[in-house]
């Protein structure tokens, strides 16, 4: 294998009709990164996705994934790439097994190296004594694991995770990815992943935030928490409204409402504690006070939490027949 | 949880590999049509219901065949008809696969989509012809003699009337994109075809504009070769079968057995064709 990174995207655009679902991206991320795309529904991720794995053209732009250029060389890219959708890509008529065979035929993996690497890729998955169930009895974790394991079935060179965890309870989602950490581990693999949970990219090496089908901002998790270079600070009190305002005109702060608490961004939090203990006239039942999250870091590039944009976004691609379908599928 | 695991080296792209995927692809046709118990069944018994409800009925009506099962007249059109409904049925469950995403799994893989329709194609005509075999086996029923050559005979030719009509089936398919469309496709197609095909009335003496209908109806080019097979086989006087057994012809002059199944052959390859280059389009 030479130098050239997992997956190198120069200038990449998609138009659909007359909407820009990608708009000029580039990045590129080198061999044996876990690399996340993190945005809202809607901003382009899976397009992005999609065209990298070649099943979209770009309208713009070039993407080359495993060294081979996406546009000119589909048949290599798919060769050298391993694919987990958001919707599930089962045959539930089959059993496990049967799907993992159905695959390693289709990507031309050799009879006498099959049956030993789908032995792997099931017990790595926990998946190996229900393999001769049939898959429309697994649970949505269990057909996720299963495809984890399809995916990696290949020996890809880059795996390719659409929503692995969307729609999982909590603790299915952390099983996932202990299986994601564990692979990477084991086979050396380049991941690309999109997810809208903003406390799952934590688990990247690096993470580019997408809005509006452009990158907004990328880096570790770690210098684009500390980039937004405020605290955030949730605090409970007897009447919330009155402290909203006497936050806004005492102390010139921009109080917002998130889940049940008042919030306030500042700098240097635990600094700015026993100010708002001094000034608000409010009785204060409890504080708290948090680093930075993700979402803050969303909130900072693009002035709107992921929520308030999905909202924005389901409204204006419910305009786009290709998309609506996908996102009607999606239920 | 120390376990190696072994990469391994995949496909490079030559026709073998191709031809692993039309395997595996037909295969899963197999495996999925054995495990529907209740299709095998319910596919079964509409013929069943046409060979013995209809065809005793309307055996009543045709006057002056002394001696002649109206039914054995119906039994190649009933085969047909097995076939017609299985083949179209397993083709288009490729809209049941685009439906529950396995259709990606299928476009994504390194192959050819030629090879991915082609498995596709075999895997529907196969399980149609397997049914087809079934009613086949009520033949002494319907007074057709389990003659070996005629068995051959039908059992080609119903295999080749399968794979035409599963190539019609994944055209179709290809411009459907919701399985809510597929009775629309029944209505508008797959009926048609079947009455126009010769399969329950004779396609002699009919009106021009009928007659019409029925030449453009590929079904038909495969239901006269194995009704003429079936009358080959049994003792008919030659004014009953003149009535019956006027199969299509092409402005007066009647179609050799041969020509009928080159037009199916020609018709399912076309077909097939249409449906690769539309499944291999990518947005």
């Amino acid at each position: 294998m030479n130098d050239e990174p997992a997956v190198l995207v120069e200038r990449l655009g998609k138009v659909f009709d007359d909407i820009t679902a990608v708009d000029d991206v580039s990045f590129d991320v080198p061999v044996g990164e876990s690399f996340g795309f993190l945005g809202p529904n809607g901003a382009g991720k899976s397009t992005t996705i999609n065209i990298l794995c070649t099943l979209l053209r770009p309208t713009t732009g070039a993407a080359r994934v495993a060294a081979f250029d996406v546009a000119s060389h589909p048949a290599d890219v798919r060769r050298h790439i391993g694919l987990v959708f958001q919707d599930s890509t089962l045959d539930e008529y089959l059993t496990a097994e049967e799907n993992l065979r159905f695959h390693a035929e289709l990507y031309g993996v050799p009879r006498d190296l099959a049956e030993d690497r789908l032995r792997d890729v099931l017990e790595m998955v926990e998946l190996w004594e229900r393999r001769r169930s049939v898959v429309s009895t697994y649970s949505g974790g269990m057909k996720r694991r299963l495809e984890i394991a399809r995916g990696l079935l290949h020996s890809p060179r880059v795996l390719f995770l659409d929503e692995p965890t969307v729609g999982l309870d909590p603790q299915t989602r952390a099983h996932i990815w202990n299986y994601i950490e564990e692979l990477r581990r084991r086979e050396s693999i380049t991941i690309f992943l999109t997810t809208h949970y903003m406390d799952e990219p934590e688990h990247c090496d690096r993470i580019a935030i997408i809005d509006h089908g452009r990158i907004v901002a990328i880096d570790t998790p770690e210098v684009l928490k500390s980039s937004v270079g405020r605290d955030r600070i949730e605090l409970r009190t007897e009447d919330d409204t009155a402290a909203m305002a006497e936050l806004r005109d005492r102390l010139g702060l921009e109080p917002t409402m998130a889940e049940g608490a008042v919030r306030i961004y500042v700098p240097n939090g635990d600094r700015f504690i026993p100010t708002l203990f001094a000034d608000l006239s409010v009785p204060i039942l409890s504080v708290s006070l948090a680093q930075p999250t993700l979402d803050d870091v969303f909130m900072s590039y693009t002035g709107r939490t992921i929520r308030d944009s999905e909202a924005s976004n389901a409204e204006r691609l419910a305009s786009n027949p290709f998309i609506r379908r996908r996102m009607g599928a999606r239920r | 949880m120390s376990v190696h695991v072994a990469p391994v080296r995949v496909a490079s792209g030559t026709f073998a590999d191709d031809w692993r995927a039309v395997k595996v692809v037909w295969k899963r046709e197999l495996i999925r049509f054995s495990r529907n118990k209740p299709r095998i069944v319910t596919s079964l018994a509409q013929p069943v219901l046409f060979l013995f409800v209809l065809g005793t009925g309307l055996s009543h009506l045709i006057p002056g065949a002394t001696g002649f099962d109206f039914r054995t007249f119906m039994f190649p059109g009933v085969i047909s008809m097995t076939i017609l409904f299985t083949a179209i049925f397993s083709a288009v469950s490729i809209v049941w696969d685009r439906e529950f995403g396995f259709l990606r799994e299928m476009l994504v893989a390194p192959s050819r989509r030629w090879a991915i329709m082609v498995g596709k194609a075999a895997g529907g005509a196969t399980v149609a012809t397997m049914q087809g075999v079934i009613i086949l086996a009520l033949a002494g029923v319907v007074h057709v003699p389990y003659s070996p050559v005629l068995l051959l005979t039908l059992l080609v030719e119903m295999a080749l009337v399968a794979f035409m009509l599963t190539a019609f089936g994944l055209a179709l398919a290809s411009r459907i994109k919701q399985v809510e469309s597929f009775q629309v496709v029944m209505q508008l197609f797959v009926l048609p075809m079947f009455f126009l095909a010769g399969a329950i009335f004779p396609l002699t003496g009919l009106p021009l504009w009928l007659a019409t209908f029925t030449k453009i109806d590929p079904l038909a080019y495969g239901v006269d070769p194995m009704r003429r097979a079936v009358f080959a086989h049994i003792p008919i006087p030659p004014e009953v079968a003149a009535g019956l057994n006027g199969g299509v012809t092409w402005d007066g002059w009647r179609l050799p057995t041969a020509l009928a199944l080159a037009v199916v052959g020609v018709v399912g390859l076309v077909l097939l064709g249409i449906a690769i280059v539309r499944f291999s389009k990518t947005d």
